[in-house]
C-alpha cells in the first residue's frame, strides 16, 4: 500500500466528521435516545432532497435550516404520535422515519435527472471524493477540501453550544424532573439536542452518508461510556475514538481488500466497521465495565464466600 | 368554594387540588395549609397519590383544578426557596457523574445561564456532602455508592440549595440504619433553623418520632393535623381501609376523560 | 423504475387503458409484483402485530440492517468457491445468518454491559450497515454481476421474478401457520412474560421463534422493498390495526389485511406512474393507511375520541340543564308533592337562569338540545315546562348527583361544602353499575335532599354549613 496526501485529507475529513458526531451522540446515548439519532439520520433524507432540488447545491445554509426543521419535526411527530396515538416511542419513531425516508427516496429518484444526485451517495457517502472538491482557506497554503471546512465548522458549532449549555445538558440528561423544578426546561434541551443532531447528520451525509452516520453518532459514545464514569472525559474519549476509527477505517479500507486480491473499498463503511472493532475490544477488555473484568469480579465474589455476596462496586462501603 | 384566602405565612397551602393525569393515581380535592417550620409526614398506602401530590405541587404534572401556593406565591416565583428530593429510582444511576457533580446540580438554578460552576460552588457542595456524612465519597461515580449513600447524595443536593421548605419523596425507602439516623438528625436540624419539610413516608413505626404534623392521604386527605391528635389507630384504619372502590372507579373515569 | 406496461393500443385513451391493465392485473409482471408485495404485507402485518405488542418494533430495524454484510459475504464466498455468486438462495442464507447474529448481538450487549437497549440496537445497526457497505464495495470489483447486490438496499420491486413470489408465498404460509397455531402463546408472551415463565412456559423459545419469523419476513422482503424500508412494513400495518380494535385476534387479521392492501395499492400506483421507486411508494401507501387509522380508527382513533368528547359535552350540558330545572322546581314548589318529588310545573326562566351563571349562548344551546331531545314541553311567557321524559331524566340526574355527594361525605370524608363541586365533576361519569353500587353502599332508593343549601336567585353568597371534621 502507499499513502498519499489524498489519504491524509480523507482521514482528516473523517476525523472532523467523527468529532462532530461524537458530541451530540454522547448525549443521545446517555439519554437513552440512541435510536432518535437513527431516526433523524433517516428522516433528513426528504429535507436533503428538497434542498438539492430547490437550490441545486450541497451543504448550503438553507439545507442546514431545513435539517434543523426536520430534526424538530421528527421529534415532534414522534412525540405527537406517541401521545395521541398512545403507541410506544419505538414504534412511533419507526413510523415517522420510515415514512420520511420513503418520501425522500421518491424525491431523489424523481429529481435525479435534474440535479446530479445519486441515492447511493446520499445513503453511504463518498468520502474518497471529498478531497477533490476544495476551497481555499485564508492562512492555509494548500487548498482544503470543502467537506473538511464544513464538518470542522459543525464540530466547532456543536462544541460551542454544548460548552455554553453544559450544565443544562448535564442536568436535563441526568434528572429532567429536577431540572424542571429548578426552572431549567428539559423539553427545550431535548429539542436543542435534536437540532444539533440533525445539523450534524446533514453536514456528515456528504462524507459518510446518512445511514452510516448513525454508527459515528452512537458507537464511539457507547464505547467511551464503558471506559469512563465522568461526563467530560466521556466526551473527549468519544471524540478520540471517533478520530481513531477514521484513521483505522481508512487504513483497513486500503489494506484489507488487497490482501485478498481485491481493489480497496469504501472508507466510510470501513470507518463504521472500525468503530465496531474498537467497541468490541473495549467491551471485552474495559477495566471496570468490560466482560472480562465483570467475569473476574464475579469469580472473585464467589471465592470470597457467601458472606460478601455484594458487588463491591455496586454496594460499596 | 372561593373565599378562603391562601395564608401568606403558610409555607405550603393547597387549595381544592384535583389531579388526574396519565398513570399517576388520582387525587381528589386536596385542601391543606401546612404550619410554618415543622416536619410534615405524608402517610398513606401504595397508590394513594403521595408522590403525585408532591409532583403536582411542583408543577411537574398538570392539575385538573385547584391552586398551590408556597409562602403565598405560585411555585415558579419561589423556586429558590423550595428544595425537592425525588425518589431514588427516578434517575439513571449509571450516568457518568460523581457525587459532587450531582450535588452541584442543586445550585444550577442559582448559578444561572451561561455561567460555569466555580470553585466556591464546589466548596458549598462539599459542605453539603459533609453534612450528609459522606464528604469522603465526593469523587465517586454515583453507581459505586450504596443505596443509602445515593440517598444522602440526593439529600445533599437539596441541602445545598439552602431552601426554606423541602419536599422529599420517600427518602427513608430502603436505606440502612445509619442513613436513617442521619436523615432524622438533618430533619431535626432543619426544624431548629425554622425551616420545614414535607416528607412522603411509609414506615408507620417511626412517624411519631420524626414528624410534628401528618397528612393521612388515600386518594383524598383523610385527616391532617398535629401528629398526636391525628395519628390514631382509628384514622389509620380509615386511611388504609375503607371502601374506595367507587372513588377509584370515578377517578379512572375522570382520568379517561382528561386524556381525550 | 417499472417498465411494466407495453405500448398502449390506439383504441382507448392511453392512461385509461393503462389503469385498466394494472387494476385487472392483466400484465404478467404487474400481477407478479402486486401479488408478491401483498403477500409481504400480509406476513409482516402478522409478525409486526406481535413485535408491536411486545414493544420490539425497532428490533426489525437492527435486524434488517444486519442482513447487508451477510449478502455481501455470501456473494464473495460464492465467487471464491467458483460460482457466479448470483444464486439468490445463497445470498439470502447469508442475509439470514448475519441478521440473526445481529439480533443475538443486540441481546448480548444489552444483557452483558452497562449499555441499554437503544444503544445496543444503534451499535449493531450502524456498524453492520457500514460493514455491509464496505463488503459490497469489495464485491463490486469481484464481478460485474455484483451490481445486483445494491438491489437489497432499496429493493428492486419492479423486477421481481417468479422465484421471489414463491419465496414470499412460502414465508407468508409459514408465518400464518405459526401465528395461527401459537396465537395464544404469543399473546401471553407479549402481555406478561414473567407470568408465562412462572407457569413453566417456554418464553425464551417463543421469543426466539418470534424473532426468527421476523428475520424470515425481513429477508423475504429485502428483494421487494429493500432493507431500510422493510422496517416500515413490520411497524406500519400493525400500528394502523391497533386503532381499530382492542383485541389481538381482530388486530392480527386487520394488520395482515392492511399490509396486503398497502402492498397491492402501492405496487399498482408505481406501475401506473413510471419512474417511482416502488418500495418507497408501497411504504407511503402503508403510511396513508396508518394516518387514516390514526384519525378515524374506531377503537381509539382521534376522530372517534373527539366524537366521544363531543358526546360527553352534550351529556354534561343536558345534565346541568335538567338538574338546574329540577332544583329550581324544588326551590319554587317544595319537594313534598309526591313522595319526596317536587311537582312538574312551569318554571320562571329568570329564576332558573339567575341560579346559574349561564351566558346567553350557553342558555340557547341548552334549550335547543333539550327541545331536540324532547325534554321540554313548552317555553312561553318567561316560563318553561319540562316534558314527562325530561322530568324523569331530571329526577334521575339529580339523584345520581346527590348519591355521589353523600358517598363523598360518608366514605371519603370530604366536607359538605366541597362535595357539590366534586360531584359536579363526576356525576356525568357515573355508569349504571356505579350507581347500583352507590345505592347499595348508601342503602337509599329515594332521591335524597341536597346535603348543602341549593343556590337560590338573588342569594349568591350562600352560607356554608358547618364543615364536617376532615
Amino acid at each position: 500500500m502507499s499513502w498519499f496526501a489524498l489519504d491524509t485529507w480523507i482521514v482528516l475529513v473523517g476525523s472532523a466528521c467523527a468529532v462532530a458526531c461524537a458530541l451530540p451522540g454522547s448525549f443521545l446515548v446517555l439519554r437513552g435516545m440512541s435510536l432518535m439519532g437513527d431516526a433523524i439520520s433517516h428522516a433528513v433524507l426528504p429535507g436533503l432532497a428538497l434542498a438539492f432540488l430547490l437550490t441545486g447545491s450541497r451543504a448550503s445554509l438553507p439545507m442546514f435550516l431545513g435539517a434543523a426543521a426536520i430534526g424538530i419535526l421528527t421529534a415532534v411527530l414522534t412525540q405527537w404520535i406517541r401521545r395521541w396515538g398512545r403507541l410506544e416511542s419505538g414504534a412511533s419513531m419507526g413510523i415517522v422515519f420510515t415514512t420520511l425516508f420513503a418520501l425522500g427516496l421518491i424525491l431523489i429518484v424523481r429529481g435525479a435527472d435534474r440535479v446530479d444526485l445519486d441515492p447511493s451517495c446520499v445513503l453511504y457517502g463518498a468520502l474518497e471524493f471529498t478531497p477533490l472538491d476544495t476551497v481555499s482557506v485564508p492562512g492555509v497554503g494548500v487548498p482544503v477540501p470543502r467537506a473538511l471546512v464544513v464538518l470542522a465548522s459543525v464540530a466547532l458549532f456543536n462544541l460551542l453550544v454544548l460548552a455554553a449549555f453544559f450544565k443544562e445538558f448535564r442536568i436535563t440528561s441526568f434528572d429532567p424532573e429536577m431540572a424542571d423544578t429548578l426552572g431549567i426546561r428539559s423539553g427545550l434541551f431535548h429539542y436543542l439536542l435534536m437540532i444539533l443532531t440533525a445539523v450534524t447528520v446533514v453536514a456528515a451525509f456528504e462524507a459518510v452518508g446518512s445511514v452510516i452516520v448513525i454508527a459515528l453518532l452512537i458507537v464511539p459514545a457507547a464505547t467511551a461510556h464503558l471506559l469512563t464514569d465522568r461526563l467530560v472525559p466521556l466526551l473527549v474519549l468519544a471524540s478520540l475514538l471517533g478520530i481513531a476509527s477514521a484513521g483505522l477505517g481508512h487504513l483497513l479500507a486500503i489494506t484489507v481488500p488487497p490482501l485478498f486480491g481485491f481493489a480497496d473499498t469504501s472508507t466510510a463503511g470501513m470507518m463504521a466497521a472500525a468503530t465496531g472493532l474498537l467497541f468490541l475490544a473495549t467491551w471485552i477488555l474495559a477495566p471496570r465495565h468490560g466482560l472480562l473484568a465483570r467475569r473476574y469480579r464475579g469469580r472473585h465474589r464467589e471465592a470470597a464466600g457467601p458472606g460478601s455476596a455484594e458487588d463491591p462496586f455496586h454496594r460499596g462501603a | 368554594m372561593p373565599g378562603r384566602e391562601h395564608s401568606a405565612r403558610a409555607p405550603l397551602s393547597i387549595h381544592d387540588l384535583t389531579v388526574a393525569y396519565e398513570r399517576s393515581p388520582v387525587l381528589w380535592d386536596v385542601d391543606l395549609d401546612l404550619p410554618a417550620g415543622s416536619l410534615v409526614g405524608v402517610i398513606g398506602p401504595n397508590g394513594a397519590g403521595k408522590s403525585t401530590l408532591l409532583k403536582a405541587c411542583l408543577d411537574l404534572i398538570p392539575r385538573a383544578s385547584g391552586e398551590v401556593r408556597f409562602f403565598g406565591r405560585p411555585y415558579r416565583e419561589v423556586r429558590r426557596r423550595i428544595g425537592y428530593v425525588p425518589q431514588r429510582e427516578s434517575v439513571d444511576w449509571d450516568f457518568p457523574v460523581s457525587a459532587l457533580d450531582v450535588v452541584t446540580m442543586g445550585l444550577y438554578g442559582e448559578i444561572g445561564w451561561f455561567r460555569p460552576v466555580r470553585r466556591h460552588h464546589r466548596e458549598r457542595a462539599r459542605e453539603a456532602l459533609a453534612k450528609a456524612g459522606i464528604a469522603e465519597l465526593a469523587d465517586r461515580q454515583i453507581q459505586q455508592l450504596s443505596g443509602g449513600q445515593q440517598q444522602r447524595v440526593f439529600l445533599a443536593r437539596a441541602l445545598v440549595q439552602r431552601a426554606d421548605l423541602y419536599l422529599m419523596d420517600e427518602p427513608f425507602a430502603a436505606v440502612d440504619a445509619a442513613t436513617q439516623r442521619t436523615l432524622t438528625d438533618l430533619l431535626q436540624e432543619l426544624r431548629e433553623e425554622g425551616r420545614g419539610a414535607v416528607v412522603v413516608h411509609h414506615d408507620l413505626s417511626t412517624v411519631r418520632a420524626i414528624f410534628d404534623w401528618v397528612v393521612l392521604l388515600n386518594l383524598r386527605v383523610v385527616r391532617a393535623g398535629p401528629t398526636e391528635e391525628v395519628f390514631t389507630e382509628e384514622n389509620l384504619a380509615a386511611t388504609y381501609g375503607g371502601n374506595l372502590n367507587l372513588l377509584a372507579q370515578a377517578g379512572e373515569a375522570l382520568r379517561q376523560r382528561e386524556g381525550t | 423504475m417499472t417498465g411494466v406496461v407495453g405500448p398502449p393500443p390506439a383504441a382507448l385513451s392511453p392512461a385509461l387503458e393503462n389503469l385498466l391493465r394494472v387494476l385487472a392485473l392483466l400484465d404478467y409482471n404487474t400481477r407478479l409484483v402486486v401479488l408478491t408485495t401483498a403477500l409481504l404485507g400480509l406476513a409482516s402485518g402478522l409478525v409486526g402485530t406481535f413485535l408491536l405488542l411486545r414493544r420490539r418494533s425497532l428490533m426489525g430495524d437492527a435486524l434488517s440492517h444486519a442482513t447487508l454484510p451477510g449478502v455481501g459475504l455470501a456473494f464473495l464466498l460464492a465467487v471464491a468457491a467458483g460460482s457466479s455468486g448470483k444464486s439468490l438462495p445463497v445470498l439470502l442464507l447469508g442475509a439470514a445468518v448475519t441478521g440473526l447474529l445481529g439480533t443475538l448481538l443486540v441481546l448480548l450487549i444489552r444483557n452483558h454491559s452497562r449499555l441499554k437497549d437503544d444503544a445496543a440496537m444503534g451499535i449493531v445497526l450502524g456498524v453492520s450497515f457500514g460493514v455491509g457497505i464496505a463488503v459490497l464495495g469489495v464485491a463490486q470489483d469481484a464481478g460485474g454481476s455484483a451490481a445486483g447486490l445494491e438491489g437489497f438496499i432499496y429493493g428492486k420491486t419492479a423486477s421481481l421474478v417468479r422465484s421471489d413470489l414463491f419465496l414470499l408465498a412460502g414465508t407468508a404460509f409459514l408465518v400464518l401457520a405459526c401465528v395461527l397455531a401459537l396465537r395464544k402463546e404469543f399473546t401471553l408472551l407479549c402481555f406478561d412474560e414473567a407470568f408465562g415463565s412462572a407457569r413453566g412456559f417456554p418464553a425464551r423459545r417463543l421469543d426466539a421463534l418470534l424473532l426468527t419469523l421476523a428475520t424470515l419476513v425481513t429477508i423475504a422482503g429485502l428483494q421487494a422493498v429493500g432493507l431500510i424500508l422493510v422496517v416500515a412494513f413490520l411497524i406500519l400495518p400493525a400500528a394502523a390495526a391497533r386503532f381499530w380494535t382492542h383485541r389481538v385476534g381482530p388486530m392480527l387479521g386487520l394488520a395482515a389485511g392492511i399490509g396486503a392492501l398497502s402492498g397491492w395499492s402501492g405496487a399498482s400506483v408505481s406501475a401506473l406512474f413510471g419512474r417511482l421507486p416502488a418500495g418507497a411508494v408501497i411504504v407511503l401507501a402503508a403510511s396513508c393507511f396508518f394516518t387514516v387509522s390514526l384519525f378515524f380508527g374506531r377503537a381509539r382513533g382521534l376522530a372517534y375520541r373527539w366524537y366521544q368528547h363531543r358526546l360527553f359535552e352534550r351529556k354534561m350540558d343536558r345534565q346541568h340543564f335538567l338538574r338546574a330545572a329540577y332544583e329550581c322546581l324544588e326551590g319554587c314548589y317544595g319537594r313534598d308533592h309526591r313522595g319526596g318529588l317536587p311537582p312538574n310545573r312551569p318554571l320562571p326562566v329568570r329564576t332558573l337562569r339567575a341560579n346559574r351563571g349561564w351566558s346567553e349562548a350557553e342558555w340557547r344551546r341548552m334549550l335547543r338540545q333539550a327541545r331536540r331531545e324532547d325534554h321540554l314541553e313548552r317555553v312561553d311567557r318567561g316560563h318553561l315546562l319540562l316534558s314527562e321524559a325530561g322530568y324523569g331524566e331530571a329526577a334521575r340526574v339529580v339523584r345520581n348527583h346527590r348519591l355521589w355527594e353523600l358517598f363523598l361525605m360518608k366514605h371519603a370524608a370530604i366536607a359538605a361544602s366541597h362535595v357539590h363541586r366534586d360531584a359536579d365533576a363526576v356525576e356525568h361519569l357515573l355508569s349504571p353499575e356505579m350507581v347500583d353500587e352507590l345505592e347499595r353502599e348508601l342503602d337509599r332508593r329515594d332521591i335524597p335532599g341536597s346535603p348543602h343549601p341549593l343556590p337560590t336567585a338573588g342569594a349568591e353568597a350562600r352560607a356554608d354549613p358547618p364543615a364536617l371534621p376532615r
